[in-house]
């Protein structure tokens, strides 16, 4: 056992308060030796312990008709029909991907799928949302446009090799992530409701075995690193970043699929944040039982490996699983055959602790209740949310909209993003029915006949200007994506990025996100199955805008898809839910004021919870019935971003609106509820939309290569949809070269 | 008829493959695991696409020496047909059954993307059912599939009609232009595009079937 003496010192590098350490000791019954301390400090830190945000989460509705399996376990599971279910979460990989970019990202992306095979679904998705400092006129532009290339091709390298498709995404710039990108990565997997497998130990006396890859000294105290504000020395934290191997992941997938098929398999859990800590205690904690294991065995890259050092790597690509007793071989076979390591280091005891051991003497026996689940709580002060933007609108200039449609169509968070899918394969598994570019992926389900659609969505904007507002809207645009494709929202997984909850307006933002969040996802039927909390997003003291961001599935037949784009000329044009209301001061949050105005005020848009329901009936059963040629809902950029979207297929269309709304505010706002729709059958698509009590304003007429906006027969606007085009498609590798 | 599909750790594109023969052309199909010695009763192999062996060397250069790399130089030697797609390609280029290199993309960078193909030639057991008059629209999905060769090969592979499909609006700078090419017994064939990943109207494309049905006549015919 290490002899380092337990000082004040030492504990507060360990970032665990007096308090923290004193409950430590009234835990165990005497002071922590340097490895109990260690194991203490990582399972207590924020990013494994919740221990800011637990008291809040609980408001988060979590149960439905359909969810197998909500928060608590490695994903949330819901029953799609047919005997299958998906496993679904999102995770964050903020901290590493700023120290290290590539392999931050490529270790998230490894860690949430680990997360859902783990559950014995096999991963068929992931997307990603994606926050970057501005890439353009910034004097951290050179460093930006540096992590967004690393990120993107860390993710690239990592889903590739492994075989998933990554079907989607958002990506955001922002000054306030100049020193503190979001990298959110959602991940999905399916398997038959009787193959679910839980991270759960039981058995006394069954063999606990360990694995994957070998461990390292790589990212030791990574979960207590994503659990601090950066400062000028975190560049030193590099090794704390783990190395990303995919083509092991993919074997590790394949052989506990397969050793789980064999029936050997008891209980399973990735090793991730906090590695062979959390998943010995975890699943002992899960089980009530007790997980005794040998150090010795543990295969180890480096040679001279402390205690310390093992238990609280995170070397990547490793698993732990409890076999039934007597079944071993069975399960070695398998690792056997896929070229793994797989070692009994270990065995479930009956007496509830945590027992490691090393050259035969114990080194740390710490019960698994209290370690896994008995962390500090925190109730922590919580005031106004911060925000320094002013509430009234500025004089607004006369409105250019000729001009400011083809530069808000290149600014970065409206031009296409193809520079960034194009380097993922999307496609693998022939199972992507709509890639990246679509209001929401959709995967299908070849074994049920049945499809999987999928948003992600956050606005830190809207959320900074309201935290409870924004996050209502967020998970309100994710469910309208979802319908605009013909799916029936389901359930939810979250990531909340905030910066330090120890400021109190800090702990407001988070406080109010996540009570809007619980509010519309209750609202709209949603429940949330899981997720992750990332708090500390500050460098240099400056937070980020509060991010919650939303993945959202549904469910629908397998059909083809309606898409975006208009496809023929002289078909109507339909704006469903009409032109909607806006006024200056919700104009604030919107990408005109951010671009065009480089300014932020106001409000976020108003949202109407029963309409936006209607408007989201009507556009899916619209949908599904086949009368949409096309369908776009209407989010950032408002309108016309909309209109020029739906018209890259090369038809567009001429529209006149009926409003005296300044024209700016009429075609850029970002009143939500909306959905612009092309259709040969206006009047059974009207009639749909009168049974739900959705106007379906018909504002024009679909023609070839231009669009042409009017304002009350006056034109407002006209475009070649070429250039138009050019614009949207060349801006990001323009600005990233 | 019935299809082989080789699986190497590390292959992904497997089961696409398996589901196109399968389900959509409805044959029989089965799994080859690398470390077997035989392909037992295939009438046709393929080799998928992937990462084998991760493609941390060059790609290709570990999967040669997998054990089932013996049964299949046989297997083609006897004049079997065998089709290695994207990674299947590099593989096949590698064991040295088709010639040339398939080096990083010109961009130096992963592209998933639908192109445009022209059959170069329709005088092949995977190509007999195009048309030389259309093009096909594949998707590609690789890093590194920068068709390259010295002239000498090139001139050999065009005077022997053997450049299976050609790229239209080259998206990784193959020379030639080149996204296929024949053994020159034009019984095996590699192509980096993936005509797996567009055999129903649900993926965008149904083009890509007609290599699949080149196959089928051939075995039909043989």
């Amino acid at each position: 056992m290490s002899a380092a003496a337990i000082t004040p010192d030492l504990i507060a590098q360990h970032q665990l308060t007096p308090d923290e350490y004193q409950k430590i000791v009234s835990i165990l019954g005497r002071e922590p030796s340097y490895t109990e301390l260690g194991i203490f400090s990582v399972m207590w830190s924020e990013h494994c312990s919740y221990k800011s945000s637990r008291l809040h989460l609980k408001k988060l509705p979590t149960r439905g008709k359909l969810v197998v399996q909500g928060p608590g376990e490695n994903a949330g599971i819901i029953d799609i029909g047919g005997g299958y279910v998906i496993a679904f979460k999102i995770e964050s990989h903020n901290h590493p991907s700023f120290i290290e970019p590539f392999q931050g990202a490529a270790t998230g992306v490894g860690g949430i799928l680990r997360d859902i095979f783990t559950m014995g679904a096999r991963p068929i998705a992931v997307m990603d949302s994606l926050r970057f400092g501005r890439i353009d006129g910034s004097p951290n532009a050179a460093r930006n446009r540096r992590i967004l290339g690393g990120v993107v091709s860390g993710i690239a390298h990592y889903g590739n090799c492994f075989g998933v498709p990554t079907v989607g995404g958002e990506c955001v710039f922002e000054s306030c992530y100049d020193g503190n990108p979001l990298v959110n990565v959602f991940a999905l997997g399916v398997c038959r409701k009787e193959d679910v497998f839980y991270a759960k130990a039981a058995g006394v006396g069954n063999p606990v075995i360990y694995v994957g890859a070998r461990t390292g000294r790589d990212g030791i105290h990574g979960a207590s690193m994503a659990s601090a504000e950066f400062t000028e020395e975190s560049k030193q934290k590099r090794p704390n970043v783990q190395v990303g191997d995919p083509f092991l992941e993919k074997l590790l997938l394949e052989a506990c699929i397969e050793a789980m098929h064999t029936g050997a398999v008891v209980g399973i859990q990735d090793m991730g944040a906090a590695g062979l800590t959390c998943s010995t205690c975890e699943m002992g904690s899960r089980g009530a039982v007790g997980i005794e294991i040998e150090l010795d065995r543990v295969p180890q890259r480096e040679t001279g490996m402390t205690p310390y050092e093992i238990m609280l790597s995170e070397s990547q690509e490793r698993m732990l699983l409890v076999a039934g007793k007597g079944r071993e071989e069975e399960v070695f076979a398998v690792f056997r055959k896929w070229g793994l390591e797989a070692v009994e280091i270990g065995s479930v005891t009956s007496d509830g602790k945590l027992r490691v051991k090393q050259h035969g003497g114990v080194v740390a026996e710490i019960p698994n209740r209290e370690l896994a689940d008995e962390a500090p709580l925190y109730d922590r002060p919580h005031t106004q949310p911060a925000r320094h933007a002013p509430r009234n609108a500025p004089p607004l200039p006369a409105p250019d909209v000729q001009s400011a449609l083809p530069n808000l169509l290149a600014s970065g968070d409206l031009c296409s993003k193809r520079y960034i899918w194009e380097q993922y394969d999307y496609l693998v598994r022939s199972s992507t029915v709509a890639g990246p570019g679509a209001d929401a992926a959709i995967i299908r389900i070849k074994e049920t006949g049945n499809s999987v659609a999928i948003s992600l969505d956050g606005n830190g904007r809207y959320c900074y200007l309201s935290p409870r507002e924004g996050a209502k809207l967020a998970v309100a645009e994710s469910c309208r994506n979802l319908s605009t494709v013909g799916a029936q929202p389901v359930a939810a997984t979250n990531c909340l990025n905030f910066g330090n909850p120890e400021r109190p307006e800090i702990m407001a933002q988070l406080v109010e996100a996540i009570e809007g969040m619980a509010e519309a996802c209750r609202f709209f039927d949603t429940p949330i199955t899981g997720g992750n909390v990332s708090l500390y997003n500050e460098t240099l003291g400056e937070g980020i805008y509060p991010t919650p961001v939303i993945g959202i599935v549904g469910l629908m037949k397998t059909v083809q898809p309606t898409g975006i784009p208009f496809r023929a000329p002289g078909r109507t044009v339909i704006l469903l839910g009409g032109i909607g209301e806006s006024d200056e001061r919700q104009f604030g949050s919107t990408q005109y004021a951010k671009v065009i105005l480089n300014q932020l005020w106001g409000t976020p848009p108003a949202l109407d919870f029963d309409r936006e329901k209607c408007v989201q009936n009507a556009i899916r059963e619209i949908v599904n019935a086949g009368l949409a040629e096309s369908a776009h809902d209407l989010s950032d950029g408002g309108l016309a971003i909309a209109l020029a979207e739906s018209s890259f297929g090369g038809i567009g269309a001429r529209i006149d609106l009926a409003s005296d709304m300044r024209a700016d505010l009429l075609l850029f706002h970002e009143g939500p509820s909306r959905v612009l729709l092309s259709t040969g059958h206006a009047d059974q698509a009207q009639a749909i939309a009168a049974k739900h009590g959705v106007e379906a304003l018909v504002v024009g007429v679909t023609i070839e290569k231009e669009i042409e906006v009017s304002q009350r027969g006056r034109r407002v606007g006209l475009w070649e949809i070429a250039s138009l085009k050019s614009a949207y498609e060349q801006a990001l590798e323009a600005h990233v070269r | 008829m019935k299809f082989g599909v080789i699986v190497f750790p590390g292959s992904n594109r497997d089961h696409d493959a398996f589901y196109a023969a399968a389900h959509i052309l409805g044959q029989k199909a089965e799994f080859i695991w690398h470390d077997a010695t035989s392909v037992r009763d295939s009438d046709a192999l393929i080799l998928p696409g992937g990462f084998a062996y991760g493609d941390y060397l060059r790609c290709g250069a570990i999967a040669k020496f997998s054990p089932i790399m013996k049964a299949v130089k046989k297997f083609a030697a006897d004049g079997g047909l065998v089709l290695g797609i994207c990674n299947g390609f590099q593989i096949l280029v590698e064991a040295g059954l088709l010639p040339g290199a398939l080096i990083r993309n010109r961009g130096l960078k992963f592209i998933c993307r639908e192109v445009l193909l022209q059959p170069g030639t329709t005088d092949s057991p995977f190509t007999n059912a195009c048309r030389k008059d259309r093009t096909y629209r594949v998707p590609i999905a690789h890093g590194e599939g920068c068709y390259f060769a010295d002239e000498r090969t090139l001139d050999e592979l065009e005077a022997e009609d053997r450049v299976a499909f050609r790229y239209v609006g080259n998206p990784n700078g193959s020379l030639h232009d080149i996204a296929g090419v024949l053994s020159r017994e034009r019984n095996v064939m590699g192509m980096m595009p993936h005509p797996e990943d567009a055999i129903e109207p649900l993926m965008g494309s149904s083009d890509g079937l007609a290599v699949f049905q080149s196959l089928l006549a051939a075995a039909v015919r043989a």
